[in-house]
């Protein structure tokens, strides 16, 4: 057995003796910090909301103390400096599929809340509404579900890419066992409680945006520590994505989520900034969480995962440098067409609205790159149900990042915003974009990290892939018709100069297409669902009985037409 | 390409990248955001905007709590049918003591920027009560619970304290006799000159849910979107006088 001291990941110069474990008593200090702060907490907490938080976070801090103790114990924390931490991208790849399928449920609850609004409805308690529910339904799919995959996708891509293991030794799991238990599931059974912050997508209250702040800290030096490490001499594209994503994302979070909570044992908060300056940083944030999280974190999944699986090198390195610098640049301006026609002074909506026609440029150069990366590699969309979702995953990107510069023009956002045409476009960008390069990145790395030789069952990812496909085609087609027509119809005069319809009546007139997008998410939840069962099976090692492995080897070596 | 060969430094050199990142996405935010603390204009001066009674302001974080803001906005776009449906335009002054705003992004519901006196108390609590017992095509959640929630006075005075730290003018007065003005506001029969001398004579002092024996939080919600959009009296405002440009 390797001793835990000869492998050191950390070592101060000058402080403590060589192969001393920083690593280890840096989490096990913040653990029993968080400890006594829980205990704390539950005795003093001014409202219920704060102390179930504080009783869950509690139990994690002692549960990962006792983990600790457990794994050193058994020699369990000695880093083989030889190989890649597998067992930490395996752990992520659970907690990504399993937040997928719980966040989009929850989306699918609250779409039918809205369709049929009796349903889930409870009179005499509120922490099923749809107010509620919906931070859950958000967070759920951005924060739970494509953070996992962003920070796990980001674990996998930086050690192959560096060939290094990944820095930090105990760090990189404090990352992905901290986002979701520290994090994530405090914050969620907030958010039921009534716990928020109260501004869209930065609704997480001021205890878990100090615990954000920390995860996020921690994620930087594991990523940062191991490109330091690396073998290669130069970063590869795929992380310069990830290192803008994950500093950007601690810069826009620290600003937008600057609070002053109203007593150190109560879960609530007031905002630093009030009124229209919290607006503009609101959406400042708001859109770079677009901007920086789901997209150039995204993209880093794309310039790993895609080449990879054509088995073909990027398309163009200029290219890549070009929208890469053009694209974090451009990104950070175009906040303020959230706030078009609003109190914000003129003067910024108007910088915000050119640089989102600007930003169509620089998202296009990311589409072709990966499109055309598959130049000489076509025909394997063919065979490939995985590669063929994640080039459809970049055919939604191409789309999305059309749709919003063309919304952020004046005049077509004085239609559609307020409306369900930015429900539309936000979900033909998380559920094209975002959702499918997730799914393929998930389906491409649980045989590599399993070492299997392939995936349970191809066919079931090809069911996922049509599921989700013609789910997304409900979804979006059902909110444009609805989007558009609300804002038409709230603009509509009759002949004498007054407004034809009163607001029920476009309420009323929602309800077949609120039917038809409850009907898609519903669709797309069991494609995601599906997925969790084709990977579980693959994790443990089965191959589907109608797909032996022959077969496929064979399929496999059909030339191409 | 001589310049992409020098883009090597940035492959080679973490912290060079990532210094990079760090001055190519600083520019946009320090450019829209910055100049928004300092140009006057960018806030009306407008007469009547207060802060909020400790009774709204609870109002207020409950609709905060509810996520009203996911389906409700408060902001009044400067267009002909908005204008129109909902009111005046919206003032960048009325959201000033708002921490945090509460603008919204969607309207599944209509906008309550001006809901403030359109309907009455009865109403409101028979809406929040049961919505399609008053509007049938309503898709909203009920909220019958806030009628038999009572307002907890315990901690007011550290909501109170707290939005004068983040830049509410409210006064030591205003801290010292928070829970009387919380409590007084929806009695009818308590002595409410001390909170009138404090907010003002326009503040709305009755009994909201329709209960006077107790104050629930159906009376604070009430309360706060009843004084919603009415501080500012738009028959005597001007635009250009307010330094309001648009």
């Amino acid at each position: 057995m390797t001793d835990a001291t000869q492998s050191a990941p950390l070592r101060l110069t000058g402080f403590g003796k060589p192969g001393v474990r920083i690593d280890i008593y840096v989490v096990a200090l913040l653990a029993a910090l968080g400890l006594l702060w829980g205990v704390a907490a539950t005795a003093f907490a001014h409202d219920l909301g704060m102390r179930v938080m504080a009783v869950e976070l509690t139990l994690f801090f002692a549960l990962g103390l006792f983990g600790i103790a457990f794994a050193a114990s058994k020699g369990k924390l000695a880093i083989d400096e030889s190989r890649y931490d597998d067992e930490l991208i395996k752990v992520g790849i659970f907690a990504a599929t399993f937040w997928g399928v719980v966040g989009m449920l929850v989306g699918v609850i609250i779409a039918s809340q809205l369709a049929f609004p009796e349903f889930l409805y409870f009179k005499e308690f509120g922490f099923l509404n749809f107010g509620r529910l919906r931070p859950v339904h958000t967070s759920g799919v951005i924060f739970a579900f494509g953070g996992n995959v962003l920070i796990t996708t980001s674990f996998y891509v930086v050690q192959r890419t560096s060939r290094a293991r990944i820095f930090g030794g105990l760090l990189p799991w404090f990352v992905t066992l901290g986002w979701n238990f520290l994090v994530i599931v405090p914050a969620a059974t907030g958010y039921v409680l009534g716990v928020t912050g109260g501004q869209e997508y930065a609704e997480p209250n001021w205890i878990s945006d100090i615990l954000i702040t920390v995860v996020w800290v921690v994620y930087l030096v594991t990523f940062l520590g191991t490109l330091w490490k690396r073998k290669e001499p130069h970063i590869y594209v795929a992380n310069w994505f990830y290192l803008a994503f994950i500093v950007t994302i601690a810069i826009l979070h620290l600003v937008n989520n600057l609070e002053v909570p109203a007593n150190v044992w109560s879960s609530k908060q007031y905002s630093l900034m009030s009124g229209v300056q919290n607006a503009m940083t609101q959406w400042w944030y708001g859109h770079n969480a677009v901007g920086f999280f789901l997209t150039a974190g995204f993209l880093g999944i794309m310039y790993y995962f895609v080449p990879k699986r054509a088995e073909r090198p990027v398309y163009s390195y200029q290219l890549s440098i070009i929208h890469f610098w053009a694209l974090i640049f451009t990104y950070m301006w175009a906040g303020p067409h959230h706030l078009h026609y609003t109190a914000l002074p003129q003067w910024v909506q108007t910088l915000g609205m050119t640089f989102s026609i600007i930003l169509w440029m620089p998202s296009w150069g990311g589409m072709i790159n990966g499109l055309m990366t598959l130049s000489g590699a076509w025909d394997k969309l063919r065979t490939d149900p995985v590669l063929r979702m994640l080039v459809t995953s970049v055919a939604f990107y191409g789309m999305s990042t059309f749709e919003g510069p063309a919304m952020s023009i004046r005049a077509v956002n004085s239609l559609s915003h307020y409306t369900d045409w930015t429900i539309g476009h936000v979900h033909s960008g998380a559920l094209g974009w975002v959702g499918m390069v997730s799914f393929g990145a998930l389906y491409c790395m649980t045989p590599w990290v399993w070492k299997r030789q392939r995936l349970y069952s191809v066919k079931l990812v090809e069911v996922h892939f049509w599921l989700s496909t013609i789910g997304i085609l409900f979804y979006i087609t059902a909110m444009w018709v609805s989007g558009i027509m609300q804002g038409l119809m709230w603009r509509a005069y009759n002949e004498f100069g007054f407004l034809e319809y009163s607001f029920v009546e476009t309420v009323k007139a929602m309800k077949p297409y609120y039917m038809i997008r409850a009907l898609g998410g519903l669709l797309f939840t069991t494609g995601a669902a599906i997925m969790a069962y084709n990977l579980w099976r693959t994790a443990k090692g089965d191959i589907a009985a109608k797909e032996p492995l022959a077969a496929a080897a064979e399929a496999k070596a059909v030339p191409a037409e | 390409m001589s310049l992409m060969s020098k883009h090597g430094v940035f492959e080679r050199h973490s912290l060079v990248l990532l210094l990079g990142i760090i001055i190519v996405v600083s520019i946009g935010g320090l450019i829209e955001i910055a100049p928004l603390f300092k140009i006057e204009s960018t806030i009306e001066k407008v007469q009547g905007v207060r802060p909020y009674t400790p009774l709204e302001l609870v109002g207020r974080n409950i609709y905060v709590r509810e996520g009203c803001y996911t389906c409700h906005s408060q902001m009044i776009r400067s267009l002909r049918d908005e204008v129109e449906r909902y009111g005046h335009y919206s003032l960048a002054a009325e959201s000033m003591y708002d921490h945090p705003f509460q603008w919204g992004s969607k309207r599944t519901g209509p906008d309550l920027a001006r809901v403030g006196g359109k309907y009455s108390d009865a109403w409101h609590v028979e809406h929040l009560t049961n919505p399609r017992s008053v509007v049938p095509e309503s898709i909203m959640p009920p909220y019958a619970f806030l009628k038999t929630k009572m307002v907890n006075p315990t901690y007011i005075q550290d909501d109170i304290n707290t939005n004068k730290i983040v830049g509410v003018p409210y006064t030591k007065e205003d801290i010292a006799s928070a829970k009387d003005d919380l409590l007084a506001q929806a009695d009818p029969n308590a002595d409410s000159s001390g909170l009138q001398t404090r907010y003002g004579g326009k503040v709305n002092v009755r009994d909201f849910d329709g209960d006077p024996t107790k104050v629930t939080e159906m009376d604070a919600l009430v309360a706060y979107l009843q004084v919603l959009g009415t501080m500012v009296d738009f028959s005597t405002y001007e635009p250009k006088k307010a330094g309001g440009i648009r």
